[in-house]
């Protein structure tokens, strides 16, 4: 098992090129991704705390959930 | 050489200035040594649209270890309203590529590629015989590749550019850091616009104190503008940065009570037509909400309506939109269906209006390069000038302008979907 850093936060970030708007991340992970009107996700852009472990499972669910894989997880030196 | 203009487009004959021609009319080349000091110095910053600084860019390629780098001359020109590459390169095609010359012995790279828009064959020709005049000196240079890509408006993006010369596919790329640098098969690349070379060529030449006698302190240097719309004709002229408004529209002989003047280009803003004793120059178009951009200015007269010039430029970008991204391949075209919505002035205009704005916040920042961004801020420039016009259209009535369908912004044919051409 890592050992989970406590400091610093991340963002998820899609490649909107691969993105085909399958929309498995909004349902992985509601709380970090919205889904437009077309059906392509809006990423929340602030970073999350590495310390949430619930986004940040859920982002990881949404990095493996992602049939296109173009989402990654993203550290920030940062948490907001 | 005096500090006078004009710079880039000196001994403008007509025609292109042959290599003898253009030895004779610019000193030859003397600084060997130095050049990226004297690039630094100058603060000279990209003429392609992003006004990055050249010297920046170029230090981060001379710090890139590899071997094969190339040096790419930008002339697509993807912008329809601008002349400037074109006229530059039928001009002094020689003072680009001196330019690009130097650029390569900064970074240490053995090959230019010259990319220019194939459907222009004159400028295709003109740089074919340039490049073999070039092939005959005793001084050997880098090595000149011509390369002749097809016209789209992202084509000269500078990802998708790299990636024609590496994939034959004229299509931007996803770059997941601002820093990331591009590559010519495994060669980093340096991608600077032709206008941007000309000027790194007098640098090299004149130096970077002779650069800063013209323009301001944080825009240096001369630019050229590609004025259209309400002019007698359309022209190039090369402006000092920080000439007014009012003055470049005096000189291009162009209408002095403009509605609105279209700055930047296509991905660029609308400027209300009260705002003509701003300098030229980005430091102070930017607090009015202008820009230098691509060096495009569009003058629209009192009697045009700005929500239908803004349709047809969005209904055309939404088409050049290269539909790899959903927001904009999918946005662009609700924005432009919105647009002519308003225009029209149907029924449920002010539930439209809100839902455009809307429209815009989503759109933005969300594609692989900044293509919808530039649309996102022209139609938001749009509805901040032409508010009461859009207000009165959105509430039912259409404007003259709009019911006579003068049209002043030159807008290319839409070409089918089917038949764009991205290789």
């Amino acid at each position: 098992m890592a050992i989970k850093p406590k400091a610093g936060g991340f963002v998820l970030r899609v490649d909107p090129i691969l993105c085909d708007g399958f929309g498995h991340c909004h349902e992985l992970a509601p709380e970090l991704v919205q889904i437009d009107e077309w059906g392509y996700p809006i990423i929340k852009g602030t970073p999350t705390p590495l310390s949430d472990a619930d986004a940040l499972e859920s982002a990881r669910f949404a990095v493996r959930g992602c049939p296109r894989q173009a989402l990654r997880i993203e550290r920030t030196p940062t948490s907001n | 050489m005096n500090a006078t203009l004009p710079r880039v487009l000196h001994g403008a004959t007509g025609r292109p200035l042959s290599l003898a021609e253009h030895q004779a009319t610019f000193a030859a080349p003397v600084r060997t040594s130095g050049l990226f000091e004297e690039l630094e110095a100058s603060g000279l910053t990209g003429r392609g649209g992003g006004a990055f600084p050249t010297s920046r860019k170029v230090s981060l390629l001379r710090n890139q270890r590899g071997h094969g780098k190339v040096v790419v001359v930008n002339a697509m020109e993807g912008e329809p309203e601008a002349h400037k590459d074109r006229t530059l390169l039928s001009t002094n095609p020689h003072l680009v590529l001196d330019g690009a010359e130097y650029l390569a012995a900064m970074i240490g790279a053995k090959t230019v590629a010259v990319c220019v828009p194939r459907d222009n064959q004159t400028v295709v020709h003109y740089l074919k015989r340039a490049i073999y005049e070039r092939t005959l000196r005793t001084h050997k240079g880098p090595t000149f590749e011509l390369h002749a890509a097809p016209w789209r408006y992202v084509a000269g993006e500078e990802s998708a550019l790299v990636h024609w010369l590496n994939d034959n596919e004229s299509l931007p790329q996803y770059r997941a850091s601002r820093t990331h640098v591009l590559r010519v098969g495994r060669g980093p690349a340096l991608v600077d616009n032709a206008e941007t070379c000309a000027h790194v060529a007098l640098i090299g030449r004149f130096g970077a104190a002779w650069f800063r006698e013209m323009g301001t302190a944080t825009s240096p240097g001369s630019a050229l503008v590609s004025l259209t719309g309400a002019v007698d004709r359309p022209k190039v002229l090369e402006v000092s940065l920080g000439t007014t408004l009012a003055a470049i529209l005096d000189a291009g002989n162009a209408d002095r009570r403009p509605q609105a003047l279209l700055t930047g280009g296509y991905g660029g803003t609308w400027l209300a037509g009260n705002h003509l004793d701003v300098p030229y120059a980005n430091e102070t178009l930017g607090p009015v909400g202008a820009m230098v951009g691509t060096g495009v200015l569009v003058v629209l007269p009192r009697s045009g309506c700005g929500l239908l010039e803004t349709k047809r430029v969005v209904d055309w970008m939404a088409n050049e939109s290269a539909r790899q991204c959903g927001p904009c391949a999918f946005g662009l075209p609700a924005l432009a269906e919105d647009l002519t919505h308003l225009l029209h002035a149907r029924r449920d205009g002010p539930r439209v209006l809100a839902r455009l704005i809307e429209r815009c916040g989503v759109i933005e920042g969300r594609g692989a390069c900044r293509h919808p961004d530039g649309v996102v801020r022209m139609v938001r420039s749009a509805l901040s000038v032409f508010a009461t016009d859009i207000e009165r259209h959105a509430q039912g009535s259409m404007c003259e302008g709009a019911k006579a369908d003068e049209h002043w912004v030159t807008v290319p044919s839409i070409v089918h979907e089917d038949e764009l051409v991205w290789q």
